[in-house]
């Protein structure tokens, strides 16, 4: 106590802003909890931050619901069609059993096929994002944060996978890994085309986000209190995970957000193309394939994938751009 | 610690330079030459203030003392040890005795960490373990720059500028240092903000016996915390003396200009000063001798052919750069204007001031 | 050139009975308010601001952040949104009433009858355009019939009325290739352009060199007398104000708390933040080995300003009104001197006393 020279001066000091002490007891709102408040007082985000939540129940909890509702994804119900192969009834087939109605021709519940494709959907969507920013946070803070020539080598890859066409090696690079491993005959197990799916992504999908963490890397390297930490002598280690990751979390975040339902469409379209997955497991993308060519005889074919993929996304979306306005109150209006 | 004794500086600069090279593309377009060829002393417990106007040089010297900049040549010596181009772990132990306080309170704190976390990083980040605990050092420390202790768990946006400066101060504290680097530690405060921390770091100063580097462009906020000033002109200190040869008696043009363009509030209306022209100069192509001659308007043909060295004049401490040097107080306002001024301790001689060549006027 | 004696156009507002007399204010601000509602509260900026300038005279609006004063300045130029401001009060320019103008009819006025200079002319000139350019442009928004050429020689000779060296080729010269007082000068130029009647300079010098402020300072009055326009010149550095203005408009919290002529607030002040104000600034001369002696505690915030006198939880005097300072909004009332105000619940005695004991030998103003 008696150290202090400056007692004037401090027993002078007034809070400023003098609230928001008192009740809170001295402990301080961070940054990410003050984001968090602001993410709640957003209607869009509530809504939307809902409806995800939603479909990531409905995902985990697929053998839950497969049991409840009774029927498996590829049990075929031949009975329940017409002569022409199109279901009997309304509506594609609407019954109380099968709430979405049946596949023309082959006769399999929609619903039960729809919960599966939304699971293989996140699950693939999920991943590739995981892992694309796991690639770009290493590289671009260490490019961004030691500069010079390992940087340039990040840049130089950044640039040369950026040139790759991404879709013609997708189509030439799926079936000849598949013929590679598994040969003409074999069937190839889903796992193994998920996972063909989500390493094609994650080596096209990294640059962004590596680009991205570069930048803000290289904006904060010249903030004043990374050089105290530098002038402290703190170690790499220290720089980056202490001093810079905390700080670029948000727009991580973000693109995140953004980068998972970008990945769902684009799953879905390497399905629709076929060199996704096949028809063995259930998603998205292969379901709307198959229905185009029902899309006048039965549209409820069409309109139920369809329109769950378009909401998936759409919250996806509109839950991004919620984020960002919440961790970055300027950047928005 | 190292131990150093009262006679001998603390710091001891000769020849400190930093170039930055500039390129467009692949082709080097020549040299920025920053800072060009500095000497000077801090003893302990003595602050040296060093001023100048932008692109003077004096924010690169700063971070040069504490190797965020590597220097280009030149020696830096601290405490009798050539710290020049030590690395991380040959600097460790010297860390301790050398820290620097920064200008922008917004930008020197990590907004996502508390203030304990911040104020703590130092001890952190060198593995000391204070006795009492991490927690409680910095609650001493927080209390000691004038913060409520209780603030530990709060966060940098939760505090004003003033307050946030204070963090910063606290931070360079923490290993209790010998020496403080403060680059320009007051010029992005309010006013009424500014006399609060250059009062502290002046209590902190003569209670811890701190050494200082006081980085600043105000003469007058310098003219309160230093013992000696240099000031600088393009990377080089054309003028380096005691407190009161620098504001009563200085000889330098450059340093008689730079004080009278300071608007003072105890004069009202435009005052008599000594106007420069133009801009300074870049230093990526500085003028040949004496950098300051193509504003000086005392410039003859030796000032563009010869570089005059810094030295003392009549044996005295104070050292100019000039091939013509001044001598009396600064050239002062016309007489009405300066009764104001005149009961103050800088007694004004008007017989001495009307040297015709302080008369300049501006284009 | 234009006169200011133009015939009214066409699709002009209404126009009130200009008054020219000589002794009349160019401007005339009466009781502005300006408020802005945001997700934290209602931020009251200004809070019932005065004042008026006459061509030819400078007022200088002095204020730490968060005082109020460049949103003062904002509000007379028209440029607060009004989706997210309120404005009440009175501004009247040249006789004519702004405050519920349509937004094309302020801007109509704005950089026509009066211009503004920004602190940071490299944020505020653009980086892609020549800066010729950008002034010759500012000159034909307001003078459609004049050709490019004559908007040319127009901008150069500007240029060159500021004091850029060879106007003609720096004409054609980028942002970045002139240095921060010449950038300065040449957003001077653009405000000039239109010989508005009205300039106000919100920091014109606070990112420069003292040496470069000192011309520029010198620039502004050598115009001031040139064009005999009325000039507002908002800054935090009462150097600056003592050395430029003919008036002096303290404000704090969004409100004023004294004002009059430069002699009278710097030479006599009656407020104690004037006091404490002049007594924390660094000088040249004093005793240089003294403290400063600063103002305790922080600028208020404006979402959640003290009570009563709101620089009353900073104010040494406080205890001495009897907790009026707390409770009670201190009105500005003349301070003995004609144009002289203060807002103050100190009896005009105690002040002087307490100046005369405590301040005037302590600080630097006398």
């Amino acid at each position: 106590m008696s150290l202090s020279p400056v007692e004037g001066v401090a027993l002078a000091e007034i809070e400023s802003g003098g609230d928001a002490g008192a009740e809170k007891g001295f402990v301080g709102r961070s940054p990410g909890q003050l984001a968090w408040a602001r993410l709640r007082r957003d209607r869009t985000a509530v809504v939307s931050g809902a409806m995800l939540l939603f479909f990531v129940v409905v995902a985990l909890a697929v053998p839950l619901i497969e049991m409840a509702y009774g029927i498996g994804p590829r049990e075929q119900f031949q009975n329940r069609l017409d002569g022409f192969g199109m279901p009997l009834g309304y509506a594609g087939g609407v019954t109380g059993e099968h709430w979405f109605g049946l596949e023309p021709g082959l006769g399999r519940d929609i619903f039960i096929r729809m919960v599966h494709g939304l699971r293989t959907s996140l699950f693939i969507a999920f991943a590739a994002a995981v892992i694309t920013a796991a690639i770009g946070i290493v590289l671009g803070t260490v490019a961004g944060y030691l500069g010079g020539w390992v940087d340039a080598v990040v840049n130089w890859v950044t640039d040369l996978t950026l040139a790759m066409p991404f879709l013609i090696i997708a189509l030439a690079l799926t079936p000849t890994l598949a013929l590679r491993f598994y040969g003409q005959r074999e069937a190839v197990p889903p796992a193994f085309q998920i996972g063909v799916l989500v390493a094609i992504f994650a080596l096209f999908g990294w640059t962004s986000t590596a680009r991205l963490v570069r930048g803000q890397v290289i904006a904060l390297r010249e903030r004043e209190f990374v050089e105290a930490a530098r002038a402290a002598g703190a170690g790499l280690g220290h720089m980056l995970f202490r001093q810079l990751l905390p700080n670029i979390w948000a727009p991580i975040l973000v693109s995140f957000s953004l980068a998972v339902p970008a990945y769902i469409t684009s799953e879905a379209a390497l399905s629709f193309i076929g060199v996704g997955l096949t028809d063995e497991t259930p998603s998205f993308g292969r379901m709307i394939y198959r229905s185009l060519d029902y899309l006048q005889t039965d549209p409820a074919y069409v309109f139920f994938p369809g329109v769950t993929i378009f909401a998936l996304v759409f919250a996806f979306n509109l839950f991004g751009d919620a984020l960002r306005d919440a961790l970055d109150p300027k950047s928005s209006r | 610690m190292t131990e150093t004794r009262a006679d001998e500086p603390l710091l001891r600069v000769r020849g400190l330079a930093k170039h930055f090279p500039v390129r467009t593309g692949f082709r080097s377009r020549g040299l920025v030459r920053a800072v060009d060829g500095l000497d000077f002393d801090v003893r302990p417990g003595e602050s040296l203030g060093l001023v100048g106007e932008s692109g003077c040089g004096k924010t690169t010297t700063g971070r040069m003392l504490v190797r965020l900049l590597e220097p280009t040549a030149g020696t830096i010596e601290f405490a009798g040890r050539d710290i020049t181009h030590a690395g991380r772990r040959a600097l460790r132990p010297l860390r301790q005795d050398l820290q620097i306080i920064f200008q922008d309170p917004y930008a020197s704190l990590n907004p996502r960490h508390t203030v304990g976390r911040i104020v703590a990083m130092p001890l952190q980040v060198n593995g000391i373990d204070p006795p009492g605990g991490v927690k409680q050092r910095v609650q001493e420390l927080l209390e000691l720059v004038g913060l409520n202790p209780e603030h530990y768990n709060r966060y940098p946006h939760e505090f004003s500028g003033g307050q946030r400066q204070r963090v910063g101060i606290a931070r360079a504290l923490a290993l209790r240092p010998k020496l403080i680097v403060a680059d320009e530690p007051v010029s992005a405060l309010d006013v009424s903000i500014q006399a609060q921390v250059v009062n502290l770091l002046r209590d902190l100063q003569r209670d811890l016996g701190l050494a200082f580097v006081f980085i600043a462009h105000d003469l007058a906020v310098v003219r309160h915390f230093c013992h000696r000033v240099a000031v600088m002109y393009l990377g080089r200190i054309v003028e380096l003396g005691d407190r009161a040869d620098i504001y009563e008696r200085p000889q330098h043009p450059y340093t008689r200009a730079l004080l009278s363009a300071i608007p003072d509030v105890t004069t009202l209306g435009p005052g008599g000063r000594i106007r420069l022209t133009g801009d300074v100069p870049t230093p990526l192509d500085p003028p040949s001798g004496c950098r300051f001659r193509t504003r000086c308007w005392k410039a003859r043909d030796v000032c563009a052919t010869e570089e005059p060295a810094l030295v003392p004049r009549d044996g005295g401490r104070q050292a100019t750069a000039c091939h013509f040097p001044e001598s009396g107080p600064v050239t002062a306002p016309a007489p009405a204007q300066r009764a104001v001024a005149a009961d103050g301790d800088e007694t004004v001689d008007p017989a001495a001031t009307a040297g015709p060549d302080a008369q300049e006027v501006a284009r | 050139m234009d006169s200011p004696e133009q015939p009214p156009r066409p699709g002009d507002p209404p126009v009130v009975p200009q008054q020219r007399a000589g002794e009349d204010p160019y401007l005339r601000v009466d009781d502005l308010r300006v408020r802005f509602d945001t997700a934290d509260g209602v931020v009251r900026a200004v809070d019932g601001v005065s004042f008026a300038v006459q061509r030819g005279r400078t007022l200088g609006i002095v204020g730490e952040s968060g005082s109020g004063k460049s949103v003062t300045s904002l509000a007379v130029l028209g440029l607060h949104d009004p989706k997210r401001s309120t404005i009440t009060g009175q501004i009247s320019v040249g006789g004519r009433q702004l405050v519920g103008l349509r937004e094309e009819e302020v801007r109509r006025l704005r950089g026509r009858d009066m211009a503004m200079i920004f602190q940071d002319p490299l944020s505020a000139l653009h980086p892609y355009y020549t800066v010729g350019r950008q002034i010759a442009e500012a000159y034909r928004v307001h003078h459609p019939r004049a050709g490019r050429r004559a908007a040319r020689s127009r901008a150069v000779d500007m240029l060159g009325r500021v004091g850029i060296p060879q106007p003609a080729r720096r004409f054609d010269q980028y942002p970045h290739e002139f240095s921060g007082g010449m950038r300065q000068r040449a957003m001077i130029a653009m405000a000039l352009v239109n010989d508005p009647d009205l300039l106000i300079a919100d920091e014109p010098t606070t990112a420069l060199d003292v040496t470069v402020q000192a011309q520029i300072l010198d620039l502004l009055a050598d115009l001031q007398a040139e064009f005999h326009s009325a000039i507002i010149l908002i800054t935090h550095d009462l150097g600056v104000v003592s050395q430029v203005a003919d008036d002096v408009l303290v404000m704090y919290g969004g409100r004023a708390v004294e004002q009059g002529g430069v002699e009278q607030v710097l030479r006599r002040p009656q407020h104690p933040y004037t006091w404490g104000l002049l007594s924390s600034v660094p000088s040249l001369h004093g005793d240089a080995a003294a403290d400063l002696v600063p103002i305790p505690g922080n600028p208020p915030s404006l979402i959640n300003l003290p009570s009563g006198c709101a620089f009353h939880p900073r104010c040494r005097y406080a205890a001495r009104t009897d907790g009026r300072s707390r409770t009670e909004v201190p009105s500005l009332v003349g301070a003995g001197e004609a144009g002289h105000l203060v807002a103050c619940h100190l009896p005009a005695d105690t002040r002087a006393r307490l100046y005369r004991e405590d301040v005037a030998h302590a600080g630097v103003a006398r």
